[in-house]
């Protein structure tokens, strides 16, 4: 019998802490599981989940994904309308966050910033119109994951919107994500007042071609190394994002002034990212999609791939189950509020920007970031711990994302969902709290925690694939 | 001179790192210079300043370029390895104060790698996963847990056969592997007697009586109560004589079960037959088999394995008569309540071969079977470890409330003249059974002399001398409280019967 008789006997000891403190009582060596039911006590998935544990088929393909997702080198490398870029971008089709969800589910701020779009198109005449467009289903909705893009919070991009392009050389990969507009009244939240819409204009006609000429002329920019550089520098690069927008600045100024736009439209440019502290957010999304987009569709990968909330439900994406979403409701969010406001006021989670997180920073970077831990309602100690416990549900960490404040050990990433629901420890998220009417903006931010739901019907999915 | 450098595209480290990579390169033997940087216009500027080279390798600011100078170019190439090797370890996390408890089996294993087996005691309803995640981990399983339905057994157990992994249970009490004792187990030396054992209790009386002996115990496997059913096939039984057969320290094979499916008993009988060591069965109230050695009780099987083994000596305790008892007319029965489920077995049979009737929970026959467990009638025998009375509570081996309570309803019944009893020692059982034992049984004789009568209690210790509860002292407790002390469940009943089918004979004649 296979090693039964050696000498020792380690055992493992799941349940009741007495039979581990036997066995250590009588000399022998035991370490005890700190054991709850899997899957918040879903039977069916942790007869599905055991059947795929050290399952050779999904390791072999875990390992294809984490590669393919730590050799992707996402690459910043241009600005262009929606419609010319995103793959299947047509006409009256606007792009919003999360899992697909119909216009009459759609929470607050979706709707309010779809109304926006809607009159920043010239769809419509007024809000009331817009409405009415949408109701009547003159207006395509699909999520932005549909299209290889990302938003931060209602994540609405539409046809004429200028979008980044990140690309990865090696898997031939690029996603996309909208420019950020600064905080306060803004679309991302639902607001569609003039101010907002005149923003997106400016946007579109001034910002877009100036980062434009400054980005033909750097050939692009190589994302991964300013991201480890932030993550040295107090960003966790979801909801700090101080530094990245900075060294971003600081690279793309010079060659603004090289290009031959205009003084003018160069100084508002430059100006319009000084000001905002989140600017890079948007690139950083972006980035971590594309890496993503490498590790997916591999065949019987327990790999997460996205997680994104749409203010109503929160689902993931498996890199073995495709284009499948798995979702649960999405949680509200227990985090710190501006005066003002309390968690009554809150919309529930929303946002594609927990990509940040699928992809290995974000909450799970908590560790670089002390200078946000208390603005999302915890302390340093709290952080590293996070940190560390991200590092038990994911496949390995990203060598070229270090964290000082654990031994420049890289972050970690790769999130199986096996892991999650064996352990159940949910990926943390860092996000910013939206007003639940449109409009309102940003009332708070916090840390909040993927549903387990998700990564058991994931898992389930995987197994009975697997099986069939 | 020669140069040998190395890039990494988009690696970026901080100059702090780099410079002392860098240095730590330029420390080995055979290694002039070295310089690690990120390839910006301005450090390639500085490294073409120092030697390192005359024309800058295609290397851009956000890559990580090593360049080092010498004599050898093995040198060279060798402190590059090394480099790159520092590169990739660091980013290893390191072991910090807050260090979290495995949540998980898998995550268990990466901590204690060298583990070998699982020991599974969840909630039934997960207890089958839980102990398929071991195996596909590699490893052996114990699985207390009970609950666990017979498809997932058979399950369970071919899958862990065709991987040469054993999966002992499920509702498998005790285990004694390699001297560590798994769930309910008893402190025995270890000696040359390997058990294999269908019934815990079982396991327990025979490795505790072997120990009394004075011989010992190589190893004692349990395969739970179904493995001897014809749908299971007795998988873990024979996996586990085979192990035995193949076990250097094992001299002598026991095995004990419960009754058996008539296949399998056959089939058991005809796998030890052809093994070289003495197998002793004993297969509680089954009759004897070919020229396998068959005990009809589990003490005749722990004697007949000492004197195969010749480690330790039988000795035939005498066995202390009970009290002499004044019982009034009424008094004519046997109650007996076990928290060992074998013992309940064992009584069964023990009653069978007085040819004296009884009732029980766990009848062995359809006319044995008790109206009401909750109800005792005539001679009654009780496992209160049967699900039925440890739904929603401990197995009364931990939790003796059930047991208590049970104890002075009998009491109050003018129709019982003898409370039989079993108190189990060993890892994992109550702090102290026998003091509790003995204040039910002060209560139960206050109840009974209110009422005029004297009742005998008669009973067995389940245990060794390096028990953590301290035979002595249990036996000492008990014996302090009128009970009457027998060197085995089979003794403790045989005392029983005497006392009362003796005297209905006696009251008949």
């Amino acid at each position: 019998m296979t090693r039964l008789f050696d000498d020792n006997l380690p055992v493992i000891s799941v349940g009741p802490a007495m039979f581990a403190d036997s066995i250590r009582a009588a000399g022998g060596d035991a370490l005890a599981v700190d054991w709850s039911p899997p899957a918040d006590g879903d039977v069916r998935a942790a007869e599905d989940l055991a059947r795929l544990v050290n399952q050779p088929d999904v390791e072999a393909a875990n390992r294809t994904a984490f590669e393919r997702y730590v050799a992707a080198r996402p690459k910043l490398d241009g600005i262009a309308p929606a419609r010319d870029v995103v793959p299947g971008m047509k006409a009256r089709r606007i792009l919003h966050a999360g899992p697909p969800v119909a216009w009459q589910a759609m929470c607050g701020p979706m709707r309010g910033a779809i109304i926006g779009a809607i009159l920043y198109e010239g769809w419509a005449e007024d809000a009331r119109a817009a409405a009415a467009l949408a109701e009547a289903g003159d207006v395509a909705f699909a999520p932005c994951h549909h299209h290889d893009a990302v938003g931060p919070m209602a994540g609405i991009i539409s046809p004429s919107m200028p979008v980044w392009r990140v690309s990865d050389a090696g898997s031939g990969r690029a996603a996309f994500c909208s420019i950020n507009e600064g905080l306060g009244r803004v679309l991302r939240f639902g607001a569609y007042h003039d101010e907002v819409l005149e923003r997106l204009r400016w946007i579109a006609e001034t910002l877009a071609p100036v980062l434009s000429a400054g980005l033909e002329k750097l050939g692009g920019i190589d994302l991964l190394p300013l991201m480890a550089q932030a993550l040295h520098m107090g960003d966790e690069v979801h909801n700090r994002n101080n530094a990245a927008t900075s060294l971003f600045l600081r690279r793309i100024a010079p060659v603004i002034l090289e290009s031959d736009v205009s003084r003018q439209a160069a100084s508002e440019a430059i100006a319009f990212i000084a000001d905002n502290d989140h600017f890079f957010l948007n690139i950083s999304m972006a980035a971590c999609k594309t890496m993503l987009l490498a590790a997916d569709g591999v065949a019987g990968s327990s790999m997460v791939t996205a997680m994104a909330r749409n203010g109503v439900e929160f689902g993931i994406r498996m890199s073995g189950t495709g284009e499948r979403w798995f979702t649960r409701p999405a949680p509200i969010i227990d985090g710190l509020f501006f005066p003002g406001y309390d968690a009554r006021d809150a919309a529930a989670d929303l946002g594609d920007s927990a990509i940040t997180e699928t992809a290995g920073i974000g909450g799970f970077a908590m560790a670089a970031a002390p200078a946000i831990v208390q603005f999302v309602g915890g302390t340093p100690a709290d952080a590293l711990r996070n940190t560390r416990e991200m590092g038990i549900i994911t496949m390995g960490v990203n060598t070229a994302l270090t964290l000082p404040a654990l031994g420049f050990a890289g972050s970690p990433a790769g999130i199986d969902a096996r892991k999650v629901i064996d352990t159940g420890i949910r990926p943390v998220i860092n996000t910013g709290i939206a007003h639940r009417d449109p409009g309102v903006g940003q009332i708070g931010a916090g840390i909040t925690r993927a549903p387990l739901g998700c990564f058991a019907d994931a898992v389930s999915a995987l197994a009975a694939r697997l099986e069939a | 001179m020669l140069t040998a450098n190395r890039i990494f595209r988009n690696l970026y480290r901080d100059s702090i790192t780099l410079l002392q990579l860098a240095t730590g390169l330029a420390k080995r033997e055979g290694i002039e210079q070295a310089g690690a940087v990120m390839a910006s216009p301005a450090n390639l500027a500085l490294m073409r300043d120092a030697g390192l080279f005359d024309t800058a390798p295609d290397a851009g600011p956000n890559d990580l370029l090593l360049v080092v100078q010498g004599a050898d170019g093995d040198a060279l190439d060798a402190a590059l390895d090394a480099a790159e090797d520092a590169l990739n370890r660091e980013t290893t996390a390191t072991e910090g104060p807050s260090k979290i408890a495995p949540r998980s089996i898998a995550m268990a294993l990466g901590e204690m790698p060298e583990a070998t087996l699982a020991l599974i005691a969840t909630p039934g309803d997960f207890a089958a996963a839980e102990a398929r995640k071991a195996l596909n981990l590699g490893l052996h399983v114990m699985l207390f847990s009970d609950n666990v339905a017979v498809e997932d057994e058979i399950a369970l157990k071919r899958y862990a056969r065709e991987r040469d992994l054993m999966v002992m249970g499920p509702d498998c009490g005790t285990a004694i592997v390699n001297g560590v004792p798994l769930g309910f187990a008893n402190a025995v030396r270890r000696g040359d007697i390997g058990l294999v054992a269908a019934s815990g209790t079982g396991l327990q009386q025979v490795t505790c009586l072997i120990h009394g002996f004075g011989a010992g115990i190589s190893q004692a496997i349990g395969t739970g109560g179904r493995d001897l059913k014809s749908e299971i096939g007795g998988i873990t039984m024979l996996q586990g004589l085979d192990a035995l057969a193949n076990d250097a320290r094992t001299k002598v094979i026991v095995l004990i079960s419960k009754p058996p499916s008539a296949d399998i008993a056959e089939k058991l009988i005809d796998a030890a037959s052809r093994i070289a060591k003495p197998v002793v069965v004993n297969f509680l109230g089954a009759p004897a088999a070919g020229d396998i050695r068959t005990a009809s009780t589990l003490e005749d099987a722990a004697r007949m394995a000492v004197e195969l083994s010749g480690d330790g000596a039988v000795s035939d305790v005498p066995a202390a008569a009970p009290q002499p008892l004044t019982l009034s007319a009424g008094q004519s029965y046997i109650r007996a309540l076990y928290t060992g489920g074998t013992f309940c077995y064992e009584a069964l049979a023990l009653f069978d071969e007085a040819h004296c009737s009884a009732f029980s929970n766990v009848p062995m026959r359809p006319e044995q079977a008790l109206a009401d467990p909750w109800q005792s009638q005539a001679h009654t025998i009780l496992d209160l470890g049967e699900d039925l009375f440890t739904r929603g509570r401990s197995h009364p081996m931990i939790d003796p409330r059930l047991r208590q309570d049970r104890v002075l309803k009998e009491a109050a019944d003018p129709a019982v003249a003898v409370i039989l009893f079993d108190v189990v020692l060993g890892y994992g059982a109550h702090p102290d059974p026998g003091g509790v034992m003995a204040e039910s049984i002060r209560e139960a004789t206050a109840i009974a002399e209110t009422d005029g009568r004297t009742l005998a209690f008669i009973g067995a210790i389940c245990g060794t001398d390096l028990d953590p509860q301290g035979y002595a002292s249990q036996e000492a407790a008990l014996r302090e409280a009128g009970a009457t002390l027998l060197a085995s469940n089979a003794q403790a009943v045989r005392a029983a019967l005497t006392l009362v089918v003796g005297r209905q004979a006696r009251r008949a004649s």
